[in-house]
């Protein structure tokens, strides 16, 4: 299946500078692989350690996101878009209340 | 990794603290739209989001995926990119926590207000390093009316 997958301003840089990328696959899981197969850079920022997608890493096909489908097994049809969504999340470092007693 | 200074206007800055202030004892968090360009990054607007992390707002902040579509979206109706986003640490220093590493995206830049006792205090600004080991400071360079790249 040949799909397009949408890269998020802040990886580009590791994805050859594009803003999409064409590449064949028949689930999200076979099209993330063949992305990070082909931009190595961009295994670190998707993926956790554990191989698992990084919790703030949000991926939708045509709009519907993938945790509400059936994951990484989600099946592709010819020309779906695929796109990685960022969620930003931080914080600091200790509760302030028990900065404040230091 | 930049090496690069984060141009924006005092203005923007102020709105930033008052922000912070705002939402004080709770943790600010928004949207920096600008442009990026040779080696030059200015913020030219704001979004202030909501802070969607209900259960630990003293210390955390979240962006969910839907707002930060809203911000892509008003950066290009306005013709700008999302270049970054701010957020305040309250009764805490200006600094990126382990948390806010782990959490970070690479490219973006990270504003972060530290308000104490409600009043704000020092503002820095941050980027991930590529190997997202750590972040590294970047320069925040104040203007008093808006610049062009």
């Amino acid at each position: 299946m040949a799909v397009k997958v949408m890269i998020p301003t802040p990886l580009r840089a590791y994805a050859g500078k594009q803003e999409s990328v064409e590449l064949q696959a028949a689930t999200v899981g076979e099209a993330l692989s063949a992305l990070t197969g082909r931009f190595e850079e961009l295994k670190k920022h998707l993926f956790a350690d554990d191989g698992r997608l990084r919790s703030f890493v949000n991926v939708y096909v045509n709009d519907e996101d993938i945790r509400y489908l059936q994951k990484d097994q989600t099946r592709l049809r010819e020309g779906d878009t695929i796109s990685i969504v960022p969620s930003i999340a931080g914080g600091a470092q200790s509760h302030p209340t028990r900065e404040r007693a230091y | 990794m930049s090496g690069a200074a984060l141009g924006i206007r005092e203005e923007l800055i102020r709105r930033i603290r008052a922000h912070g202030v705002e939402t004080y004892p709770y943790e600010c968090c928004g949207a920096l739209l600008g442009r990026d360009g040779d080696g030059a990054r200015e913020v030219a607007d704001l979004l202030p989001l909501a802070n969607r992390r209900d259960d630990s707002p003293r210390n955390r902040f979240e962006v969910t995926p839907d707002d930060v579509r809203l911000a892509e979206k008003t950066a290009r109706e306005k013709r700008l990119e999302l270049i970054g986003w701010y957020h305040s640490h309250p009764d805490a220093p200006p600094r990126p926590s382990e948390y806010d590493r782990e959490h970070a995206w690479p490219w973006y830049s990270y504003i972060i207000v530290s308000v104490r006792g409600g009043e704000p205090e020092e503002t820095t600004s941050w980027r991930l390093r590529d190997d997202r080991s750590a972040y590294d400071p970047e320069e925040i360079e104040t203007t008093a009316h808006p610049a062009s790249i």
